[in-house]
C-alpha cells in the first residue's frame, strides 16, 4: 500500500472537490429539514390531540361496555360553573339534567330555586362522531364518482382516441384543472350544484364538487397506469380474436389497476382533507342528526353534513379561543391524520395485493 | 431511387410465383393482389402480388425495413390498431375472401388468423389461464373442455411435458424460449386456420430456436404458417417458400430451395448471399 499520494489515482483536493460535497451537504440538509418540520407538525398534533381522545374513555351500561366520548359523541356546549364551591364542568345535555335536578331537589326542601351562572363555550364538550360520519361519508361517495369516472375517461383517452388536436386539447384542459384552486370549485359546485340543480347543501353536491377537483389526479394517472401497461398484452389479446373492450376488461385493466389504486390513496387524502369545496356545498356547522335518521331514504342524499376539516377550521377560526376549544381542535386534528392514515394504508396494502399478482 | 433499378427485375420475378406454385400443385389460401400500403402518407408496401400456399410453411425475408412485418400484420389486419394506416390499393383475398372488405369483422378473422409475436407476450396469469384466454372470451367455460384444449394445445407445442404439474404457476416464470412457445400453444387453442410468426426466434438462443423450429415443422401439418425470419438459415432450414422484400417491394417469391440456391434475381442473390442486408 502506497501511503503517500503520488500515485496515478490519488485524490485531488481542491475548490471544485469541495463545491461538490458542500452540494451533496446542501441537498441532505434541505431534505432533513423537510423532514424535520413535517415530524414537528405531526408530533405537535400527536401530543396535543392524542390525550383529548385517550382520556375520553368511559364505561356504558350495555354491550361494548366502553366507549370514547370524544370519539362517538356529537359537539355540545361546555357549561363550567362554580357548585358548592367546587368548580364543574359539564356538556349541554348532562348541564341541563343537573339543573333540572337541583331545582328539584331545592323544591322539594322548600327552598329557593338555585341559580346557576355558568359560563359556556361552544363546542368545546361532547366529541365529533358527526364530523367523522360525514367525513367518511364524503369520502367515499367523491372516491365512487371520481373513480368511475375518471376511469372511465382515463380508458377512452388512452385506449380509444386518436391522437388529434382536440384530445390533446382536452388533456391540457385536464391537466390544468388539477391546478385550479380548491376555493374555485367550492364555488363553482355551489353555482352549478346547489344553485342550478337545487340540489342545497347537501351530500349529493359535495360528492360531485370533491369528485371534480379530484379527477385531474386519477384521470391523469389512471391514463399513465394504463399507458404502462406493455402493448404487447394489448397486442397478444386482439391477435386471439378479442374485441377491444376485452381486452381492455381482461388484459389491460387489472394490470393497471395498482397504478389507479395508487392514484386513488392520493385522492382520498385531498378529498378528506379539503375544506373549501365542502364549505358551501356540503359542510353544516353543527347538526344534531346523524346522515342515517332520515324519514325517506332519498332524504339522505340532500341533507348537509358535519366533516372533520370544517370542523378544525370553525372551531379553530370561528369561536373565540381558550383552553378548551384547543383541546377540541387538536383533537380533531389527532383524528383526522388517524382516519386519512387508516385509509391510505389500507388502499396501500390492496395495491401491493394486486402488484403481487400481476407482475411482469 | 432504386425504384427504376429494381422495376424490371421485379416484372421478371413477379411472373414466377404463380406458375411455380400451380406447379407443385399447392393450392392457394392467401391471394394478394397489387397491394399498396401506407403508414399516413408514407407507403410502406408497393404493388405486392403473392399467392401463399394452403399448409406450407412461407418465410418472409429482407433487411429491415422492407416491409415484410408490415405485410404480415395486413394479413390479419393488426395493422387497424396503428392510426394513419391504410390499404390504399390491392386486395388481399384469404380463402377468396377480401379481408379489407366492408363487410369482415377483423374479430372473426383473427379467430382464423393468430399471431405469434417477436417478443414473446405471455399474459400476466398462469399457463393455463394464458392458453384458456382466446376461448374464454369466445365464452367457453366448460372446465372440461378447457382442459382438454389446455392439453392438446400445450402437446401441440411441445410443452406440456415441462409445464405439466405448474398449470397454475405464472406464464412469466417460463424461460424465454418457453414463453415463445406458451405463445404459440396460446395461439392454435383457439384453432386457427393460419398462424403468423413475426420473428419469433430473435430474442431466443440457438437450442430455443431450434425448438421453435421443430415445432414449426410440426405445425404445418394441420396450420398454414407464415414466418417473418431475420435469419436467412431459419427461413432455409423450415420454410417451403420464401418471399424476399426489399424497400417495400417483393422482389422474389420461390421455393425456398431455389431462392436459396438459385435466385433468378441479383438483389436476392446479394441478399441471400450476405453481400447487403
Amino acid at each position: 500500500m502506497d501511503s503517500s499520494s503520488t500515485h496515478l489515482f490519488a485524490a485531488r483536493p481542491g475548490p471544485a472537490r469541495r463545491a461538490e460535497s458542500a452540494v451533496a451537504w446542501i441537498f441532505r440538509i434541505a431534505t432533513y429539514l423537510i423532514l424535520a418540520c413535517g415530524l414537528f407538525v405531526f408530533a405537535d398534533i400527536i401530543w396535543k390531540g392524542a390525550p383529548t381522545v385517550l382520556r375520553s374513555f368511559a364505561l356504558t351500561e350495555s354491550f361494548p361496555y366502553v366507549t370514547n366520548t370524544f370519539l362517538f359523541e356529537a359537539p355540545e356546549t361546555l357549561h363550567v360553573f362554580t357548585y358548592e364551591g367546587e368548580k364543574r364542568e359539564l356538556g349541554d345535555t348532562a348541564y341541563r339534567a343537573f339543573r333540572e335536578a337541583e331545582i328539584a331537589k331545592a323544591a322539594a326542601a322548600g327552598q329557593p330555586a338555585p341559580r346557576f351562572t355558568p359560563t359556556s363555550y361552544v363546542y368545546a364538550a361532547g366529541g365529533i362522531w358527526p364530523c367523522i360520519v360525514g367525513t367518511v361519508l364524503l369520502v367515499v361517495g367523491s372516491m365512487f364518482i371520481a373513480l368511475s369516472l375518471g376511469v372511465a375517461s382515463a380508458i377512452y383517452l388512452s385506449e380509444y382516441a386518436r391522437d388529434t388536436a382536440f384530445v390533446r386539447f382536452i388533456r391540457l384542459a385536464i391537466l390544468n384543472l388539477a391546478g385550479v384552486p380548491s376555493i374555485v370549485f367550492g364555488l363553482f359546485g355551489f353555482a352549478m350544484f346547489v344553485l342550478f340543480f337545487k340540489w342545497n347543501v347537501s351530500l349529493l353536491a359535495g360528492w360531485f364538487t370533491l369528485a371534480f377537483m379530484v379527477l385531474p389526479v386519477v384521470i391523469t394517472a389512471s391514463e399513465e397506469a394504463l399507458k404502462s401497461v406493455p402493448k404487447g398484452f394489448r397486442e397478444g389479446s386482439l391477435a386471439l380474436g378479442a374485441t377491444k373492450w376485452q381486452t381492455i376488461r381482461k388484459n389491460v385493466l387489472p394490470y393497471a389497476l395498482p397504478g389507479i389504486l395508487t392514484s386513488s390513496i392520493l385522492g382520498i387524502a385531498r378529498v378528506a382533507g379539503e375544506t373549501a369545496p365542502i364549505m358551501f356545498t356540503a359542510a353544516y356547522v353543527v347538526r344534531d342528526k346523524l346522515p342515517w335518521e332520515v324519514e325517506k331514504v332519498g332524504d339522505f342524499f340532500f341533507q348537509g353534513v358535519m366533516a372533520l376539516p370544517y370542523h378544525i377550521y370553525v372551531v379553530s377560526s370561528k369561536i373565540p379561543q381558550n383552553d378548551y376549544t384547543q383541546r377540541v381542535q387538536y383533537g380533531t386534528a389527532f383524528v383526522f391524520l388517524g382516519i386519512v392514515a387508516l385509509i391510505a394504508a389500507s388502499s396501500i396494502i390492496l395495491r401491493n395485493k394486486l402488484r403481487g399478482r400481476y407482475k411482469w | 431511387m432504386e425504384t427504376a433499378s429494381s422495376a424490371a427485375p421485379l416484372k421478371r420475378s413477379l411472373a414466377q410465383p404463380p406458375s411455380s406454385s400451380d406447379a407443385s400443385g399447392d393450392s392457394t389460401l392467401i391471394d394478394i393482389q397489387n397491394l399498396d400500403f401506407y403508414y399516413g402518407a408514407k407507403q410502406a408496401l408497393f404493388d405486392i402480388n403473392l399467392r401463399i400456399p394452403d399448409k406450407r410453411v412461407t418465410a418472409f425475408i429482407g433487411p429491415s425495413g422492407c416491409g415484410k412485418s408490415t405485410l404480415l400484420r395486413c394479413l390479419n389486419r393488426m395493422n387497424d390498431l396503428i392510426d394513419g394506416t391504410a390499404v390504399k390499393r390491392g386486395t388481399i383475398k384469404v380463402r377468396g375472401v377480401d379481408i379489407y372488405g366492408r363487410t369482415v369483422d377483423p374479430i372473426e378473422l383473427r379467430k382464423r388468423v393468430g399471431m405469434v409475436f417477436q417478443k414473446s407476450n405471455p399474459f400476466p396469469k398462469s399457463i393455463y389461464e394464458n392458453i384458456t384466454y382466446g376461448l374464454r372470451i369466445q365464452g367457453v367455460n366448460n372446465k372440461t373442455r378447457l382442459d382438454e384444449v389446455v392439453e392438446k394445445s400445450l402437446r401441440g407445442a411441445a410443452l406440456w411435458d415441462e409445464v405439466k404439474d405448474r398449470l397454475h404457476e405464472s406464464g412469466l416464470g417460463l424461460s424465454g424460449g418457453q414463453q415463445q412457445r406458451l405463445c404459440i400453444a396460446r395461439t392454435i387453442a383457439v384453432e386457427p386456420e393460419i398462424i403468423l410468426m413475426d420473428e419469433p426466434c430473435s430474442a431466443l438462443d440457438p437450442i430455443a430456436t431450434a425448438k421453435v423450429e421443430e415445432l414449426i415443422h410440426e405445425l404445418k401439418k394441420q396450420f398454414t404458417i407464415i414466418i417473418v425470419t431475420h435469419s436467412m438459415q431459419q427461413a432455409a432450414r423450415c420454410s417451403d417458400r420464401t418471399a424476399f422484400f426489399y424497400m417495400g417491394k417483393l422482389i422474389e417469391f420461390d421455393e425456398t430451395r431455389n431462392i436459396f440456391m438459385n435466385p433468378k434475381n441479383p438483389q436476392t442473390e446479394a441478399y441471400v448471399s450476405g453481400r447487403f442486408g
